[in-house]
């Protein structure tokens, strides 16, 4: 199994009373709340930690893309990337990650993506998502054009990638007459392609096919969404006559690893609170604008309980559902362990720093996983096609 | 009181539902944002002087979503098909506020089948220094409430229960105001520099308590449109035609009744 250490970058001095007068530290928090002295500890902070995973044996390191909000500060997630890229040797640097349907011009990460890839010599994982519900209200971009805009911009950046240019692209909503991507990537066709996802039919079948086979990663999500979609994945691969991998499947999940279980939870307990209940939150019409999902996928949503908008979280009902993993090493081995070989995914996904969790409590969850968690599970998805897929 | 007469209509390769009663002039009325909930008594009551149609528009209710609608100018050409298909001349249109916004998108382009035009708190325009509020971060709720200015009406619209299939329509009908209005928002930037084409006697409507575009923007549409009268409505939201409903019939009536041949 590969293993990836997944940063956010929160905004952790955010004044969490802002929820008395604001619903979401989304769109319209005030971006007074925010104290770029503080901010400029947290950034140096955080790469950091980013920097750190390659010491305590990570095989990559995760950036990504949000705007406008205290949940994540990257807007440009390359300038993260460039800054990492010169200061580790090994690890992959996956951008999870422009979110293609917000940008007027594709182009730029064909670019951006293809800049990094050279300068580290081929380390690029390139993520393409299509943002968060909310990023179509801050950044103006209609939701009801989110998907067709997410696979033409896709389509634009492969060919850029893949085909000599010049040539022309007409689609509906970009136009070139001269694509000619400069400079080329250094992987050869691209760069290894990761679709990141809260679970979507469409993004499956859509990712799933034998001209892609990219990446699914499955963030966020209970448990038993996360064993429902892989399964999902493999039906469709094998639907198509062929069988995913497990590198194929990812999880991303934040994890807190310490000495004791009690321990483990009494540290990471408020920290984790707050990333659900208040770095996370945001009501429905921000989350789910208009044409953000389809219509029956927005009914399915809308009539699950416990979505992320719903009432507050606890660390144990986070745990008991499987969205935060959280214990001594042996648990947390234990529990990753039982996982993988249920559910079959190759590439774990960990975030280890999460809400308002300080520099020192991230250190010292990434050492124990680094030195404690990752060689006992290194041996999974070397052979892991799961009972399931066999069977079927 | 007229009962209507529900028909499938086939234009432009698009399936809608129309609704019509009455008879006399044609009046066509455009629907806004939330669609068209049923025959409503301000449609029956201008049934009885006018022959009143009443289609759910391309995207909206049981009418089919084409491919090719992404836009106000779509909907407005596709009204232009669906005037000349029915063969409607001398038609009263009236557009409450994204069908206010469609009613002068279509009049821009071709006023021929056109004898009158009223616009009820249409969107379309923007003004610099008049904002307007977002109705995408308004749940349900908060809708209803700021979209009309009696609470008492308010708390009686929300305490009837949605049924699935309005629900289902609902987010229907958000889809497509998103994908015609989402960006930018309930407007269109290049509208305003042709609105001085519409020759046509114009009433323009509005609440004073509209909360979701001020009425504010009534004398801006005035100054727009050559020739346009505006009337408001004390104590009325977003919606005169639910809650002023008899004020409303009145002067669209008065008004048809007075604008030239």
């Amino acid at each position: 199994m590969k293993f990836f250490c997944f940063h956010l970058m929160p905004y952790a001095d955010l004044d969490l009373d802002y929820a008395k007068k604001y619903n979401s530290a989304w769109v319209t928090l005030p971006n007074s709340y925010y104290d770029p002295k503080k901010g400029h500890v947290l950034y140096n902070h955080y790469l950091d930690e980013l920097e750190y995973a390659e010491t305590v044996g990570f095989d990559g390191i995760c950036v990504n893309e949000h705007h406008s909000n205290a949940y994540g500060l990257m807007p440009i997630p390359g300038v993260m990337a460039g800054a990492l890229a010169r200061r580790t040797n090994r690890v992959k640097i996956a951008v999870l990650g422009r979110a293609l349907p917000l940008l007027n011009n594709p182009l730029t990460v064909a670019e951006e993506f293809a800049m990094i890839d050279v300068m580290t010599g081929g380390r690029l994982i390139a993520g393409f998502v299509r943002g968060i519900g909310a990023e179509y209200h801050s950044w103006g971009v209609n939701p009801a054009e989110s998907h067709d805009r997410f696979h033409e911009a896709h389509d634009l950046i492969l060919r850029g990638w893949t085909e000599t240019g010049p040539f022309a692209f007409e689609g509906k909503y970009y136009h070139f007459n001269y694509v000619n991507v400069w400079p080329r990537p250094y992987q050869q066709p691209h760069p290894p392609v990761w679709i990141p996802s809260q679970g979507s039919r469409e993004t499956i079948e859509w990712a799933v096919h034998p001209s892609r086979k990219y990446t699914y990663l499955q963030t966020f999500s209970p448990v038993s969404a996360l064993a429902r979609y892989m399964q999902m994945y493999r039906d469709e691969a094998e639907k198509h006559g062929y069988t995913a991998s497990p590198a194929q499947l990812g999880w991303a999940i934040p994890t807190y690893v310490a000495e004791t279980d009690e321990q483990a939870h009494r540290e990471a307990k408020p920290h984790v609170e707050n990333f659900f209940n208040r770095f996370l939150r945001m009501p429905p019409e921000m989350l789910l604008p208009p044409g953000y999902l389809s219509l029956a996928s927005m009914k399915g949503v809308m009539k699950a309980k416990g979505a992320m908008t719903g009432g507050e979280q606890t660390i144990d009902s986070l745990m008991e559902k499987g969205i935060f993993m959280c214990g001594s090493v042996d648990t947390v081995v234990q529990k990753f362990e039982e996982y993988q070989k249920q559910i079959g995914f190759g590439n774990l996904l960990v975030a280890m720093q999460f809400g308002t969790l300080p520099h020192e409590l991230a250190m010292k969850n990434m050492k124990l996983f680094g030195d404690k968690v990752i060689p006992r599970l290194r041996h999974l998805a070397e052979d892991a096609i799961p009972a399931q897929a066999k069977a079927g | 009181m007229n009962s209507p007469r529900q028909s499938f209509e086939t234009i432009a390769g698009c399936k809608v539902n129309v609704q019509r009663a009455g008879k006399g002039a044609p009046l066509l009325f455009l629907h806004g944002a939330q669609g068209v909930p049923g025959w409503l008594p301000f449609m029956a009551d201008l049934s009885e002087r006018f022959e009143v149609i009443v289609p759910e528009h391309p995207g909206f209710g049981r009418s089919d979503t084409p491919e090719w609608l992404d836009n106000m100018a779509d909907l407005a050409y596709f009204y232009l098909d669906f005037m000349a298909t029915l063969g409607l001349a001398k038609v009263n249109l009236v557009g409450t506020s994204l069908g206010g916004w469609l009613g002068s998108e279509i009049a821009v382009r071709d006023q021929h089948r056109l004898r009158t035009l009223t616009l009820v708190a249409p969107a379309g325009i923007h003004v610099k220094g008049l904002p307007k509020a977002d109705i995408f971060l308004w749940s349900r709720e908060e809708t209803i409430r700021n979209l009309v200015a009696d609470p008492v009406l308010a708390e009686k619209m929300l305490s009837q229960p949605q049924t699935e299939e309005q629900i289902d329509l609902m987010l229907k009908n958000s889809f497509t105001v998103a994908r015609l209005a989402w960006q930018p928002r309930l407007y269109d930037p290049h509208l305003y520099k042709w609105l001085h084409r519409i020759t046509l006697p114009t009433l323009i409507l509005w609440g004073d308590s509209d909360k979701l575009l001020p009425a504010a923007y009534g004398p801006e549409f005035q100054k727009l449109i050559p020739g346009s009268k505006l009337q408001i409505f004390k104590n009325c939201g977003h919606l005169p035609h639910v809650e002023k409903k008899d004020d409303y019939v009145a002067a669209i009536t008065k008004f048809i009744a007075g604008a030239r041949a």
